[in-house]
């Protein structure tokens, strides 16, 4: 029951004229110890923007500087990113295909690990989440890990129910970015200037805009491991 | 700080290993891989020069690879969907000789 | 009414509108068409908006400092001359491009299609509008994304292969692009270009990143010998699709690296200006060579482009001696290519659909049974010729000029050659469509929006060659070498 691609797959093709493969390797190794020269005349002692960032850090709205780097300073950045992600599911729909639910069910020591860590990596997506604000973590952390339980689901067998699999799959996999597009839509109008958050409210500004990442980065990623749109099956 | 440096340069190895294995395998899958590997070398570039600003690293390039990181997952994401589909189609999982040029 | 046009943050709207509603229609399919006409007729109302804010402002500049923290801390949106002539280019084609989509896709295709294009038309706004070599970074992912899935989107194998080798290009470019990025990042402290501007100078680090980055740009806007990828990928995705990369997608990676070359890397200059020539050369030659050799029309068609890229590439030795009107003439060349290689391609796709086939042999009698298509093809053709009056010949006429000023004999020489050549394949084309063929075809039909889409495009790229004087004054592109320093 080996679908065409795995076979393909498999096929090892031969690689170029040993002489060739010689001559991109000294182009190559030319450019890295180019590379190389270029990064060890850097100085070894440079601040880079860490002593901006330290001075706006209270007027961030969170005391961690990366979640105020992404989230407040460089918020286009991360908006713009997150539309690449669900740019990259629209086309992996777009190539068309069926979805690949496993059919099977799973073994035991898989079932009982599915079981015990899924619920445990939600949790552990929501604190992750909330300590974003003031340690390491924050919405990409908490989407990821989400992915992760929605991909362990996946193995496992879980099959999402087919009317989730409409409108409400679509719903949730643009909310972050809309989010994202709608609060840049509100900044502008109240303040003039696109995503730029009055001080007093910029930490749940920041926290209502991850939660919606976070749970769109982990719908985005459990559908790129599922492949295909889970419609067309039913279509079928 | 040197060991700032020593993870520098390992990132740069990282790139030209990267770059060699995308050009001489023919191997969609290695290409792939050979771009991540490359990818990963960017990154760690840019964080280890990060922390020449002293106890506490610089968080823009931090936030930085975060945005690389995602960007690279979609791309890998895309890329591997896109070589199923190529090798269903045509067989192999290698890009068409070419013909012309 | 007045008052609100002026004060409606123009430039915002290019960038989020189409990004809300592309993710509006992947949520309501029904609407997708609808908010795709409108969004497009939208983009060229705020681009005529944008471009009466610049021209009341101060400094002929509009910034916007996202977040109100400002550069170096922040991302900085920033539109000049350069950058109106880029948006006035994807508004334009946008719109020819959308209104021949709506007939060209049947449905199940039509739902896939429109989102993706919609976002890949805020990825080049978000582009042309930044300020910030990471964003770019950012923007340019986007826009490669976008434009590879639209280009799998038929699903044949040849269109698989072309979108996978166009992928591995892009990421391959982006790469290198963003490793220069981080090496500019770690010399200066800021990824901002007018703050770059202000502290770049000719060290090792610099260097390394003009190369990383210049590679890269180079190799996803095509330049000879790095063009291996367009053909494939231009000449197998859906018509539509291939006049947008053509068109739009390769000269949003030439406008990085033009501005890049005019704000950051002045001072290394020299040299580097005369290998990016002798490349631009190259590729008139060979691309030129290699279009008259083909069989297959759309494959004709996108060797064209790598040759026409070639001549904008041919500005840069130019215009360190003649800088305004060396740059007027890369604008009028890069604007009347957009247009006369969306039509073309259009054209083509016009005629796939009429004939099912694009074996330029076999095209039979077209000038009789499909003439709007075929005027569109031949006043494309006139552009991309150089023959008077169209956008092309001013483009040409302003980049020789140049090259005899500086006794450049070489390029002229180039340049006339290129011209010919480029004669012979458009007359190639031509002949076959006056002709009947050896076999009769079955006709199929080609719905009206889709050959007055072409034509459309092709007369705007002939009418451009009557507007020169107010077209280079909308666009003001004086100032563009002066964007290096104080922020405006």
């Amino acid at each position: 029951m080996r679908d065409p691609s795995e076979q393909a797959i498999n096929n090892n093709p031969a690689q170029p004229a040993p002489l060739v493969r010689v001559i991109i390797a000294l182009l190559v190794t030319g450019l890295g110890v180019g590379l190389a020269y270029a990064i060890l005349s850097l100085p070894s002692n440079a601040v880079g923007l860490s002593q901006a960032v330290n001075l706006h850090l209270e007027q961030s709205g969170v005391t961690n500087p990366v979640t105020a780097v992404l989230l407040n300073f460089r918020g286009y950045d991360t908006l713009l990113e997150m539309v690449v992600l669900l740019l990259a599911l629209l086309g992996v729909w777009a190539l068309g295909g069926a979805a690949q639910f496993h059919e099977h069910a799973p073994g035991p020591v898989l079932d009982t690990l599915a079981r015990l860590l899924a619920p445990l990596l939600i949790l552990v997506a929501a604190y992750l989440l909330w300590v974003g604000a003031h340690a390491p973590g924050g919405a990409f952390q908490a989407g990821s890990v989400l992915g992760a339980a929605g991909v362990l689901l996946l193995l496992s067998g879980w099959r999402p129910r087919i009317a989730l699999m409409a409108l409400p799959l679509r719903l949730v996999l643009i909310i972050g970015p809309m989010t994202f597009v709608a609060m840049a839509l509100l900044t502008l109008l109240s303040e003039g200037q696109l995503l730029t958050y009055p001080v007093n409210y910029a930490g749940v500004l920041i926290l209502v805009l991850e939660a919606a990442a976070t749970l769109s980065i982990g719908v985005t990623l459990a559908a790129l491991f599922v492949g295909g749109h889970p419609q067309d099956e039913q279509s079928r | 700080m040197s060991s700032v440096f020593a993870y520098a340069l390992i990132g740069v190895g990282l790139f030209t290993l990267g770059l060699y294995a995308l050009i001489v395998h023919a191997h969609l899958l290695r290409k792939i891989l050979a771009l991540n590997v490359m990818g990963s070398g960017v990154f760690m570039t840019l964080v280890a020069l990060a922390k020449r600003s002293g106890d506490v690293p610089d968080p823009v390039p931090h936030a930085m690879v975060i945005t690389g990181i995602v960007v690279a997952v979609s791309a890998t994401a895309l890329a591997l969907t896109l070589m199923l589909k190529l090798s269903a189609v045509s067989g192999r999982a290698t890009l068409a000789d070419d013909r012309q040029d | 009414m007045p008052e609100a046009f002026s004060q409606t943050p123009w430039a915002l709207v290019l960038i989020l509108l189409p990004l809300a509603t592309g993710m509006i229609s992947f949520l309501w399919p029904r609407l997708a068409i609808s908010l795709g006409l409108v969004t497009a007729a939208i983009l060229i109302l705020a681009v005529v908006g944008l471009g009466w804010q610049i021209h009341s402002l101060d400094g002929g500049v509009y910034h916007h400092a996202v977040g109100g923290w400002g550069a170096p801390l922040g991302i900085d949106l920033y539109a000049d001359g350069l950058s109106l002539l880029m948006l006035t280019t994807t508004a334009l084609v946008g719109m020819g491009v959308s209104i021949y989509s709506v007939a060209y896709f049947e449905h199940e295709q039509a739902l896939r299609f429109w989102p993706i294009w919609l976002l890949l038309l805020a990825a080049l706004n978000a582009l042309f509008l930044s300020a910030d070599i990471f964003n770019l970074y950012v923007t340019l992912e986007l826009l490669g994304l976008a434009a590879v899935t639209l280009t799998a989107l038929a699903g044949s194998k040849a269109a698989l292969d072309g979108a996978m080798r166009y992928l591995l290009a892009t990421l391959l470019g982006s790469l290198c692009y963003l490793l220069g990025v981080e090496l500019l990042y770690h010399s200066y402290g800021t990824v901002d270009i007018a703050t770059l501007a202000e502290r770049v100078a000719a060290t090792p680090v610099v260097w390394a990143a003009l190369g990383l980055m210049g590679a890269g740009l180079i190799l996803k806007t095509a330049l000879f010998p790095l063009h291996f990828w367009l053909p494939p990928a231009h000449s197998s995705a859906p018509a539509p699709v291939s006049a947008v990369l053509s068109a739009l997608v390769i000269k949003a990676t030439f406008y990085i690296l033009l501005r890049l070359w005019l704000t950051l890397f002045n001072p290394l200059n020299e040299s580097v200006a005369t290998l990016l020539g002798l490349l631009g050369a190259a590729a008139v030659l060979w691309g030129s060579l290699q279009a008259l050799r083909q069989t297959r029309l759309k494959l004709l068609i996108a060797y064209s482009t790598v040759a026409q890229i070639g001549y904008l590439f041919l500005a840069f030795p130019l215009a360190a001696v003649a800088a305004l009107s060396t740059w007027n003439a890369v604008a009028y060349l890069a604007l009347s290519h957009a247009l006369a290689k969306a039509a073309m391609f259009l054209s083509a796709g016009n005629l796939l659909r009429f004939g099912g086939h694009d074996r330029i042999a076999d095209l039979d009698r077209v000038v009789q049974r499909l003439p709007v298509t075929a005027m569109a093809f031949a006043l494309a053709g006139v552009s991309i010729m150089g023959l008077p009056p169209s956008g092309g010949f001013i483009g040409k006429w302003l980049l020789l000029e140049a090259a005899l000023e500086q006794n450049r004999w070489d390029l002229v020489l180039v340049m006339l050659l290129g011209g010919l050549l480029a004669a012979g394949y458009v007359f190639k084309v031509l002949g076959h469509s006056f002709t009947e063929a050896p076999v009769m075809h079955e006709a199929g039909t080609v719905p009206k929006a889709m050959e007055w889409a072409a034509l459309l495009l092709a007369v705007a790229a002939v009418v451009l060659g009557f507007l020169t004087v107010p077209v280079l004054a909308w666009f003001g592109l004086g100032d563009v070498a002066g964007i290096g320093g104080v922020g405006s």
